[in-house]
């Protein structure tokens, strides 16, 4: 186990003693022993966010059993090709964070800032579709509790006729909506959180860090990324494809 | 006594009058809940004084004076079997108990008389059938299962009357139940438990329990002239239920007569059972109670109706014992059931002579 | 082989030249630290602090209800009053109680490690608890929230205009701060423990730590994300927990009872955690079944997470659900017998004194079995009907938290105070404090037992007049308790200028935290410890009994 990986490590201190990166925090007895740390604390923190997230989720369950009809009407009514882009412009996202890491690891300094600057791109870019679907959907009359209106949904639309409710399930399109933007919202939250930490990871990188074997910070930065990523392929299907099969 | 400042005489006098350290056993149940109570309280003591014992003579026995050598022991699996299984069967014991105890205290009896309690922002509304409405006080019989039919008109609230060692949530959106059956006439505290905001410590009110014959004469004088079901038939009236919910052939709404209690189909398959709370969730979210072989139209009654009113509807309903009944309602409000196709519900369709049924 | 206690001789003990405490001087070498003592001691104060904030409450509560009206204060007032007193203590004192102050200061030496796995976010740790502390200042000095530490809905949604928000968002901080020293304590313990030290030679503070470590990374963002939904509920009006938009209150009951039923465990492992070492200690012996103690620890924390809805049984849940909920907290009452047991064993051929640490875990023992029994009341349904809601509940968490952690936290404190400061307390007014603790804890306690038995309700600032002379009692109860508690703020400062100085194993007793100096030096250990003895080795730590503790200075 881990301890036994210690013990073999600090054997050898005294000849490694030498071999003291500026990186190397002073309580971590080796490299290895810092960098395997800081990804199990990252994981660890991972599993906190799924089970912030798992919250939301539940929640959304509960709801989408009891009032399964004003769930699809509501899933409706949001724009496919904008969730579908932002599906896209994510895992696009998460591949170039993976390219950043690869570049940490080898250690080509260009390539790690120019990945990065693209992660930074794609997920801004996510976040500005985002804001044109919200405004979109205050738009309509969809925010709950602002200025909500079930009256959207009295009628079908052209896409889907027998999206049609009647008024005590119209008015359940509201919990739809409540979990729409509490789940999206928490969602564009982590982005922003993520963006904010990549630029300054972004600007250290440009001063020359992370290219010189201390990559932990970028790999685990990566983690959440691709944590982030894996939360709205979740939440992509569960918002916006209920019964669009047709 | 004379010794005694007068002062501490007082204060002395009043607790001792109103001191109390047992509640009374007022209902049918309460017997059963204090043997519990007094089973756990015997393995408490029990398990406390082993513990107890253990300790206090492991501490004097083994003091560093007169043991100054300690022995050291890792461990036995045969104890920690022990101290592990009788607790163990302990727990089970009282679990079994109190689950069964549980389950009485929660099934009511088929035959209990019904009782409507709204709870409110900070005040106990209690609602009799035969019409007697009081509030923070609650009269009822002794030797009578009761049910409470519980609910909230804001935030959670809690129904509580300890001398019968019952307690429900009252609740915002659904009926909750409870029952009891007092057994000893008097007069005892009805709580609200559930925190509701300033005046919680004021939402109390009183249980009085009362020989039949005394309740038939509260009841009688106590009626405001109509029963909750009388009120209901109005109400069913005005909302125009009865332009969809009639006898007819066509008619576009199940027929309420001795729906009360039945099992009816819905449209995604399953029975369910007509109670309180189907009746009244139906009336505010008709589309979550789809019955089979009708069209969903029933438009939503939510924002409509209070919570009085939604009981009125549901007494009336319950009451409802055939189609005689309906016929009475109908003529006595000169609404008319709509005609296929015809006329939306609500709007006035050429009259009919008064006992005459559509075709 | 022997046991025998000879205390060193504290009149030739000296302070160490060098150690954390005067390794740097400054505010900001304090406010900036890395070093996890040092945050430790920042915790000290600002729990200290607001310990005696939430207790300010109690006593306001204990006086309005020495009679039966609401006299001394306004309804409004007292429903503020206990809600402070409720979030105070459980957020801000009982929490973060052990794992902030003794759990830092400790676990990293204990693994034999320089310090926690992530010193700035343990420092992080900190400011979010003093950022959450501020605010509920803020909410209490700008005229209070009152929704209860439960922030029931819909009324703290929908019915109330006082600080919701602030109160909720600050919660939301504080679960933050113990989130992180968790995660922390979680990765320490997994990673930097010392070449030798094996899961089953840490001693059991450590394995506690680690239960309620993993309680609070998996429990806590739970209750993060409820009290958002409540803010948004307050703020912009969705409607997750409305019933008239078609939500639903018990929502909000599952979710915030699926943190809260675990949080206390969080708050009482650490504390089982002190009393195994202070037992061991003073009975000098290994403790009884060290490897059923440790599971048992982790048992609490997994089946903790399995009987949030026992907390619900009469809000109108499946009779059928409620049966699953109640058999599960049977089983985990079970664990918690198990280590009274264990606890008590450990003392048999021990070798037994009665020094003040000692004292607080024997009123543990006798306080936790009856608030603990008292749960298996609460956790039988039927019985539960008639109790919960009642003084009855208020009894018994108070007998688990107060009776049980809080006294477990001064045993800590006490038995961990010459190792923090480098100096002894003194022992006789310590004694005595402990035992007006115990003396006025059951005075004030007790009767609410009967009390809850009677049917009276909690959160009532006014009562019925057949119940004043229990609350009287009760009352007067609290006015000694005031005093136990009082005693130790004033003895243990007087203790930091002119207490004994203590050397650095004044107790005798094993683990890596006695082999060096008293205080320690910030980086823990001159050279890294390799360790090759067991927990509890009482002949392992007679033959160090010879060797000089290293010292700097």
């Amino acid at each position: 186990m881990d301890s036994h990986t210690v013990a073999a490590q600090t054997a050898e201190a005294g000849h490694i003693e030498h071999e003291h990166p500026p990186f190397l925090r002073h309580h971590f007895a080796t490299v290895e022993q810092q960098r395997e740390t800081a990804t199990f604390g990252m994981w660890l923190f991972l599993l906190t966010e799924i089970m912030f997230f798992g919250g939301l989720f539940c929640a959304y369950l509960i709801f989408r059993n009891w009032y399964y009809p004003a769930f699809v009407a509501g899933s409706h009514s949001l724009h496919l090709w904008a969730g579908t882009l932002n599906t896209t412009l994510l895992i696009i996202s998460s591949f170039t964070m993976a390219m950043a890491v690869h570049a940490a690891e080898t250690r080509v300094r260009k390539a790690l800032i120019g990945w990065m600057i693209a992660t930074i791109i794609l997920g801004s870019g996510f976040l500005c579709v985002k804001a044109y679907e919200w405004h979109d959907e205050w738009v309509e009359h969809h925010v709950p509790g602002l200025n909500f209106s079930p009256a959207g949904f009295l009628h079908g639309t052209k896409d889907y006729p027998d999206d049609k409710l009647p008024l005590d399930m119209a008015e359940k399109t509201q919990v739809y909506f409540s979990l729409y933007f509490a789940m999206t919202g928490m969602h564009a939250l982590h982005m922003v959180i993520g963006i904010s930490l990549l630029t300054i990871l972004l600007i250290q990188a440009w001063g020359g860090s992370y290219v010189n074997g201390h990559v932990a910070p970028i790999e685990n930065f990566g983690l959440y990324w691709h944590f982030v990523d894996i939360v709205w392929i979740f939440l992509f299907p569960l918002l916006y494809l209920i019964s669009r099969h047709q | 006594m004379h010794s005694i400042s007068p002062v501490i005489w007082q204060f002395l006098i009043k607790w001792l009058t109103y001191f109390a350290i047992f509640p009374p056993e007022a209902s049918s149940i309460a017997p059963y809940a204090d043997a519990l109570y007094f089973f756990l309280v015997a393995i408490s003591v029990v398990g406390l004084t082993a513990v107890a014992i253990l300790v206090v003579t492991f501490s004097i026995r083994y003091r560093k004076e007169v043991h100054p050598v300690a022995t050291p022991i890792d461990g036995s699996t045969l104890l920690e079997a022990t101290w592990t299984i009788i607790p163990l069967i302990l727990f089970m014991i009282s679990f079994v108990w109190g689950a069964l105890l549980y389950f009485r205290i929660y099934s009511p009896p088929a035959n209990a008389m019904n009782i409507y309690v709204v709870g409110k922002q900070w005040m106990w509304k209690v609602e009799h059938p035969g019409g007697q409405h009081e509030i923070n006080a609650l009269h009822i019989p002794i030797n009578r299962p009761i049910q409470v039919t519980l609910i909230s008109q804001d935030v959670f609230h809690s129904f509580s009357i300890p001398a019968f060692r019952v307690k429900r949530e009252v609740i915002p959106g659904r009926y909750n139940t409870e029952w009891f059956e007092a057994t000893q006439v008097g007069t005892y505290h009805l709580f609200c438990t559930q925190y509701c905001g300033t005046l919680h410590s004021q939402m109390i009110g009183e249980v009085v329990a009362m020989t039949p014959e005394d309740y038939e004469a509260w009841a009688a004088g106590s009626t405001s002239g109509n029963s909750l079901a009388q009120n209901g038939e109005r109400l069913f009236a005005s909302l125009g239920c009865s332009s969809c919910h009639n006898s007819g052939a066509n008619a576009h709404g199940p027929n309420l007569a001795n729906v009360y209690g039945s099992h009816l189909q819905m449209k995604n398959g399953p029975f369910v059972t007509v109670d309180d709370a189907f009746l009244r969730d139906t009336i505010l979210n008709p589309t979550m109670h789809e019955v089979a072989g009708f069209a969903p139209i029933m438009p939503t009654y939510q924002g409509q109706v209070s919570e009085e009113g939604l009981i009125d509807l549901v007494e009336y309903i319950r009451q409802l014992d055939s189609q005689y009944r309906i016929d009475q309602t109908i003529n006595n409000s000169a609404e008319q059931p709509i005609q296929t196709g015809a006329t939306p519900p609500g709007t006035s369709a050429p009259a009919l002579a008064p006992g005459a049924v559509k075709p | 082989m022997s046991t025998i206690v000879t205390l060193p001789d504290q009149s030739t003990a000296t302070l160490p030249k060098v150690s954390y405490l005067n390794k740097e001087y400054g505010l900001k070498s304090w406010l900036l630290t890395g070093d996890h003592k040092r945050i430790a001691m920042l915790y000290l104060i600002s729990i200290t602090f607001f310990f005696f904030i939430g207790g300010a409450m109690a006593g306001l509560i204990r006086l309005e209800l020495l009679t039966p009206p609401s006299d001394l204060l306004a309804a409004d007032t007292y429903n503020k009053v206990f809600t402070a007193h409720g979030i105070v203590m459980v957020f801000l004192f009982l929490v973060p109680s052990v794992p902030a102050t003794i759990g830092n200061f400790l676990i990293p030496i204990m693994v034999g490690a320089k310090d926690l796995a992530f010193p700035k976010i343990n420092l992080l740790s900190w400011y979010l608890y003093i950022v959450a502390g501020t605010m509920i200042l803020y909410v209490l000095a700008s005229g209070g929230v009152d929704t209860g530490w439960t922030f029931t809905t819909p009324l703290s949604t929908h019915y109330l205009n006082t600080h919701v928000i602030t109160a909720g968002l600050a919660v939301f901080v504080a679960g933050f701060s113990s989130i992180f020293t968790g995660l922390n304590f979680i990765v320490t313990i997994h990673r930097m423990r010392a070449p030798g030290m094996t899961w089953f030679r840490l001693p059991l503070f450590v394995w506690s730590h680690y239960a309620a470590s993993i309680l609070m990374v998996l429990g806590t963002p739970v209750l993060a994300i409820t009290l958002v939904l409540v803010v948004l509920e307050r703020t912009i009006g969705i409607g997750v927990f409305d019933p008239t938009k078609g939500g639903d209150p018990l929502l909000f009951q599952h979710l915030f009872w699926f943190y809260s039923h675990p949080a206390v465990y969080i708050m009482i492992l650490p504390g089982m955690g002190v009393i195994s070492e202070v037992i061991s200690t003073f009975s000098r012996k290994r403790v009884f079944g060290y490897t059923a103690v440790a599971f048992s620890s982790v048992a609490i924390a997994v089946f903790g997470f399995f009987v949030w809805a026992h907390h619900m049984f009469v809000m109108g849940i499946s009779s059928y659900s409620a049966l699953v909920f109640s058999l599960l907290t049977m089983l985990v009452a079970v664990p918690s017998a198990i280590k009274i047991f264990n606890w008590s064993a450990t003392l048999y051929k021990g070798s037994i004194t009665f020094e003040t640490p000692m004292l607080y875990a024997f009123g543990f023992i006798g306080l936790f079995t009856i608030g603990g029994l008292t749960g298996v009341f609460l956790g039988t349904m039927g019985m539960d009907i008639h109790l919960t809601e009642t003084y009855f509940i208020v009894a018994h968490f108070h007998f688990v938290m107060v009776g049980g952690m809080l006294m477990a936290y001064l045993s800590g404190v006490h038995f961990w105070w010459p190792k923090m400061t480098g100096r002894m307390y003194p022992e006789g007014v310590s004694k005595l404090a402990a035992v007006i603790t115990f003396v006025g804890f059951i005075l004030t306690f007790f009767p609410q037992f009967l009390l809850g038995y009677l049917g009276m309700p909690r959160r009532y600032a006014a009562y019925p007049p057949e119940f004043q002379v229990l609350n009287v009692f009760s009352s007067a109860g609290a006015s000694v308790l005031g005093v136990g508690y009082m005693l130790p703020l004033l003895y243990l400062t007087w203790s930091l200028k002119y207490g004994k100085i203590a050397g650095s194993n004044p107790w005798q007793a094993t683990g890596l935290e006695w082999q060096i100096q008293s205080p320690p030096l910030t980086e823990n250990f001159v050279e890294t410890p390799i360790v090759t003895h067991e927990a509890y080795d009482y002949e392992w730590l007679e033959s160090k009994k010879g060797s000089e503790v290293p010292t700097v200075g």
